[in-house]
């Protein structure tokens, strides 16, 4: 953390006045705190993305392209022919306001530009002024802006204040959905070389490696085996964990951080435990290393570019179907993309599970079931063995991860799959969650040191319903299915909540779990040992 | 980007102070990084999590797992965050030279 950084009573001082000047009027100040540092110019060029260069979003001259403003003009013109979705989200809005104060952004910093609908209307506010009639005629009282550095420098700054969680979209009575509104306008910048290093970065290590961290298969492979050790140690249990291995029946893909970053390892460890107990045949791809695509956040080619190294693998592994881990974004991309971007997937098999023979059909398309669906359906049919006792010193709820629930609908499952294994699971208010959920503030590439300010200013909404359970119900920990909530919830409710951990759903069935053969087991995943009166001891993490 | 000079050391280092060409590394160079993480004194205990950090990333090209880099240092999180305030990745990471990690961490 920043050590220049506001403290929570200054930050929560928020002016929801309107500014003085007209929106129309494109200002925006490059303050440490809230924006993120350019894409890196090796990586830009790696990625053989069009003007790479160095720059910074603090300096003036950002070192346009010559005719930077014709080749906008031009991609928006492709885009609007393309993307039926984007003419109607550009020409159907009525400024009801519906969605006005639905977005995290605006509820944490007050700034009227985070507004949803006035966030759009950066972007369609161009549309108007080169795609209408209106527009072309009447210019600014049509509601038109002409492309400026300045409107430029505005989209820059705004539609890396969005991310993509789709929460207003709920609220939208025509259903825009301004996830899709911000990736145009990224795909746009990108057009000119413009776009962040939390993105261009990871893409790079994506295509290099396999993965966003860049670890290479030797590396994934001493991680690992580090976690099967691990286990063994904490159970007594030497579990399998077979990587690249051919002709097994499920390719298994889980984001990189789960093996790389904690808290998101305990996670890893549950996987681990389960697959061994059921005796599931799977295997890891070192190259399908990443369940994220940071594509998503870039453009639809680089979405499409980074999910197909699944299906690849899929293929060349010759499985039959794939279970997707606690990943979050990644969900927006296979549910309600991948078929059309690399699909069909007809080289595989209708998901079935091998123990419960539940067809999953819902996955008839991507054929990648979610874990939390999978488990949910093993624990439904009583395929496992569990002690919710052994996760009585958590007081848990569960932060509804926005991709796996307003992405895929998946509300019930993780609920089922916690209140399996915890004794107490305590919701959070109905507004905050389900498909209602709040974002964490930090996903679609913002997770950055440099952009903290506004990350504790979007968790806000979500670490303020944090506060509550942990007030009313004495909530020690916070449950998600999503690696980006498990890197950045913990530095936001050390802000705002401290006392609250973060952890993920396996991570729980893990320690729920009895295994068969298992020892005496006198700590939880963490390390932390079990007392007679269940309260946790220290963290020896 | 930008170049960090201090006494005999100068580097080309990222918006955060990373080092660009990791490979150019040596203990000068992380006393002089340890500086821009508020740790003025390298102790004993620092050299042995730079160290740690350093040989496995000769090896694998990255950082290790977190966990792990505890469980082999015997060192706690806690006490990582102790030694340097702005935690093992990003700031034992940067005194031992490595790259900052990036994506869903």
């Amino acid at each position: 953390m920043a050590e220049d950084v506001k403290k929570p009573e200054e930050l929560i001082q928020i002016d929801y006045g309107p500014p003085k000047r007209s929106w129309m009027d494109p200002t925006v100040k490059f303050e440490r705190g809230s924006y993120n540092y350019a894409a890196v110019k090796d990586n830009q060029e790696y990625l053989s993305l069009p003007f790479p260069r160095k720059w910074q979003p603090y300096e003036d001259d950002w070192q346009l392209p010559d005719g930077w403003e014709e080749i906008i003009f031009k991609g928006f013109k492709e885009r609007l022919e393309k993307y039926r979705s984007l003419r109607i989200f550009m020409d159907i809005c009525v400024r009801c306001g519906a969605c006005a104060d639905k977005c995290h952004f605006f509820i944490g910093s007050g700034d009227p530009k985070n507004m949803p609908v006035l966030r759009a209307e950066l972007l369609r506010s161009v549309y108007r002024n080169d795609f209408t009639t209106a527009g072309k005629v009447l210019g600014k009282f049509a509601g038109g802006r002409k492309l400026t550095v300045g409107v430029l420098k505005e989209w820059f700054y705004y539609f890396y204040q969005c991310t993509e969680c789709r929460r207003c979209s709920v609220f939208c009575p025509y259903g825009i959905d301004t996830a899709e509104i911000t990736m145009m306008a990224r795909e746009l910048m990108n057009l000119i070389g413009i776009s962040i290093e939390w993105i261009g970065t990871p893409v790079a290590n994506c295509f290099r490696t396999g993965n966003h961290l860049g670890i290479q298969p030797h590396g994934f492979k001493d991680s690992i085996d580090f976690a099967v050790d691990e286990l063994e140690e904490l159970t007594g249990v030497r579990v399998e964990a077979p990587i690249n291995k051919k002709g097994a029946e499920i390719l298994f893909v889980a984001p990189s951080a789960d093996y790389f970053a904690s808290p998101h390892y305990y996670t890893l460890l549950g996987y681990l435990q389960l697959f061994h107990e059921i005796g599931l045949d799977y295997t890891w791809s070192s190259y399908a290393s990443e369940g994220g695509n940071f594509g998503l956040f870039h453009s639809a080619e680089m979405m499409k570019r980074l999910n197909s190294k699944i299906y690849m693998e899929a293929k060349r592994l010759g499985v039959k179907w794939i279970i997707g881990g606690e990943c979050g974004h990644m969900w927006r991309v296979v549910h309600q993309y991948m078929d059309t971007l690399n699909g069909p997937a007809d080289f595989l098999e209708e998901p079935v599970s091998p123990f419960t023979g539940t067809r999953f059909e819902n996955t008839r398309a991507t054929k990648m079931v979610h874990i939390s669906e999978f488990t949910a359906d093993l624990i439904h049919h009583n395929k496992l063995k569990l002690d919710p006792s052994r996760n009585d010193h958590w007081r848990v709820t569960y932060h509804d991860s926005c991709n796996p629930v307003r992405a895929m609908g998946l509300l019930e499952e993780p609920r089922y799959v916690i209140n399996s294994v915890c004794n107490n699971f305590h919701e959070m208010p109905e507004n905050t969650i389900r498909e209602q959920t709040f974002c964490c503030g930090s996903g679609a590439g913002l997770g950055t040191d440099e952009n903290f300010e506004m990350r504790m200013r979007g968790g806000l909404p979500r670490a303020n319903a944090v506060q509550y359970v942990h007030d009313k119900h004495d909530v020690n920990i916070l449950l998600c299915m999503c690696a980006i909530d498990k890197a950045t919830l913990p530095p936001l409710l050390e802000y705002w909540v401290p006392g609250v951990e973060v952890g993920g759903v396996h991570e729980m069935v893990g320690n729920a779990l009895i295994m068969k053969g298992q020892h005496d087991r006198p700590t939880d995943l963490r390390g932390t040992p079990y007392e007679q009166d269940g309260k946790e001891g220290d963290d020896n993490v | 980007m930008a170049t960090f000079t201090l006494g005999e050391v100068s580097i080309e280092v990222d918006e955060d102070g990373f080092m660009l060409e990791p490979e150019e590394w040596n203990e000068d160079i992380a006393k002089a990084l340890a500086t821009t993480e508020a740790v003025d004194i390298l102790t004993e205990e620092h050299w042995k999590l730079v160290h740690y950090l350093r040989d496995y990333y000769l090896k694998f090209g990255i950082a290790p797992m977190i966990r792990k880099l505890c469980k082999e240092t015997g060192f706690p999180l806690k006490k990582v965050y102790e030694l340097f305030p702005s935690g093992p990745a990003k700031g034992a990471c940067k005194v031992a030279g490595l790259a900052k990690p990036t994506g869903c961490v």
